[in-house]
């Protein structure tokens, strides 16, 4: 049993390596994707900056608080990676996903090891860009506690985790409807204004902050993550958002669980 | 004999129609997606009533030029951003063998029928900002109202043009478009106050963002700019849209004479 678990646990770390590897060979795409979060980062910090020229914050964020919230949530946009290439639906159509069942991988944990290796990379490279810009154009907030550091790439992890599984039950709805478009636009519009990508989510009526932070996943995406970096109500208030996090993994996992199993018995395999 | 354009769009239209359900989902998100910025502008504003010194009914009359003008743009020529798609594959080699215009069957092979539902919902934010806005009417702010859109519009689809080019040279370019395309029309749709420094001159005056909704709402309110714009400049989106439309065009042939197949 040890040893299956050993051997399990290696095979994920080798697919999180590879998924690693293989956009590290994407050098132009890296490059482009980074430029263009960084021209959605002057957009984007210059619109809430003119907001809060007039009244000093918006929704309790100072300037430098907004422009840490808009440049390195254009950063961890690229790692969280809500909007991707999918390859899962399109081998689901094809029935390519087929040869993805019988490897000795569940599906599922392959998939999100892959994207773990994935927003490692973009780490490393799409996330530096836009915050070293700026770091270097605008007056930039710094945490001032030392142990937000941690908290923030505990929390960075746990988004991406909550990600991966929402997208993967999204690449699942293709074992019914074979074509995925719409529900993949239904999820670019949720997953941007939920999140906290088009403005900080404080600025909409309190109901609406309370529905979106308890009924949906949006807020653990790219809100919980930069409510903890900008030390929003301090570091009690983001030990409670990272806990809401990992409620959230669990909640995503156990959903594309139950989807998959129900996915799975859709699938039939025409020929031999 | 049909027209060959008119035939390939259908082939299109038909095709995308085939999934009912993910076609219907498609079009009511793809406009809810457009709604989407007009509903951040609107929170926005909301915060202080007010937009870089302007007030809602003055946005709203930017946000409705641009939200009429780009989606008229992406119906029109935004599938040209295949074309990377199209170069890595080799399959614009056939696009080339074929006895029609490469850029015209770029065109209609991807055509998008889902886009129509958000040119209808910008041209009614228009009507409605119209309708709603302080607009000083005169026979020449009449002719502007109707001229701007299209000005935008053109606008737009050379941007578009130019940024699939770019695949020529470097294929996975795409996003890179992407910051002028959709990023100019978020910077389009806000007054050109927003913005700010080195940023605002190269993306509103350099790049010509200000053309496309700004000035000419500017010329429809009758004020002056703020930031010193000479007045003439506000009635010039429709000579400078055609202008970046020609630009756009010859990159597109310098672009052409320089694609070497992928050789696979």
């Amino acid at each position: 049993m040890a040893g299956t678990i050993a051997s399990g646990t290696r095979v994920l770390v080798a697919l999180a390596g590879a998924g690693f590897r293989r956009y590290a060979t994407y050098r132009q795409a890296t490059i482009a994707g980074a430029f263009t979060n960084t021209v959605f980062g002057f957009v984007r910090c210059y619109i809430l900056l003119s907001v809060a020229d007039v009244t000093g914050d918006v929704a309790g964020y100072a300037p430098g608080q907004l422009v840490t919230f808009v440049w390195v949530g254009q950063g961890l946009l690229a790692v969280v990676n809500y909007w991707g290439q999918q390859e899962l639906p399109e081998r689901v159509r094809s029935g390519e996903v087929v040869s993805d069942l019988l490897r000795p991988v569940d599906l599922m944990a392959g998939f999100i090891a892959a994207d773990v290796g994935r927003a490692g990379h973009a780490m490393l490279t799409r996330f530096v860009v836009p915050v070293v810009v700026g770091l270097l154009a605008f007056d930039f907030y710094l945490p001032a506690h030392p142990q937000t550091y941690p908290l923030f790439a505990v929390s960075v992890l746990l988004a991406v985790l909550v990600c991966s599984a929402c997208r993967y039950v999204v690449s699942l709805t293709a074992f019914w409807l074979l074509d995925i478009r719409g529900v993949l636009m239904v999820w670019v519009v949720c997953s941007g204004a939920g999140s906290g990508l088009y403005f900080p989510l404080p600025v909409l009526p309190d109901w609406l902050v309370t529905v979106l932070w308890v009924g949906t996943p949006f807020p653990a995406l790219l809100q919980a993550p930069l409510d903890v970096l900008v030390e929003r109500g301090g570091t009690g208030h983001g030990l409670a958002l990272v806990a809401g996090q990992v409620a959230w993994v669990l909640v995503a996992i156990g959903m594309a669980r139950v989807v998959q199993r129900r996915a799975l018995t859709r699938l039939v395999i025409q020929g031999g | 004999m049909a027209n060959p354009y008119l035939q390939l769009l259908a082939a299109q239209v038909r095709s995308q129609t085939q999934y009912r359900v993910s076609f219907a989902i498609d079009l009511v998100g793809s406009t809810v997606l457009t709604g989407l910025d007009l509903v951040t502008v609107w929170v926005l504003f909301g915060v202080n009533g007010s937009l870089g010194g302007f007030g809602g009914r003055e946005v709203l009359l930017m946000v409705g030029v641009a939200a009429a003008a780009f989606p008229i743009a992406d119906l029109a020529v935004g599938n040209v951003e295949k074309l990377r798609v199209y170069v890595r594959s080799g399959l614009f080699d056939a696009v080339l063998l074929r006895p029609l215009s490469s850029l015209g069957q770029l065109v209609v092979m991807d055509f998008a029928p889902r886009r129509v539902g958000r040119v209808l919902q910008g041209c009614a934010i228009y009507v409605v900002a119209l309708v709603a806005a302080p607009v000083q009417w005169s026979t020449p702010v009449a002719v502007l109202v109707v001229f701007a859109p299209l000005a935008g519009a053109m606008f737009f689809g050379a941007i578009f043009v130019a940024g699939a080019t770019v695949a020529f040279w470097w294929i996975d370019s795409g996003e890179i478009s992407n910051a002028f395309t959709y990023g100019g029309k978020d910077v389009a749709a806000y007054p050109m106050t927003v913005f700010g420094g080195l940023f605002r001159r190269l993306f509103a005056y350099g790049l010509g963002f200000a053309f496309v909704s700004y000035l000419p709402v500017l010329a429809m309110l009758g004020r002056s700019d703020p930031l010193g714009a000479p007045d003439v400049l506000r009635w010039c989106s429709p000579l400078t849209g055609l202008l970046v439309a020609v630009l756009a065009g010859l990159f597109w042939r310098t672009g052409i004479r320089h694609y070497r197949s992928t050789g696979s």
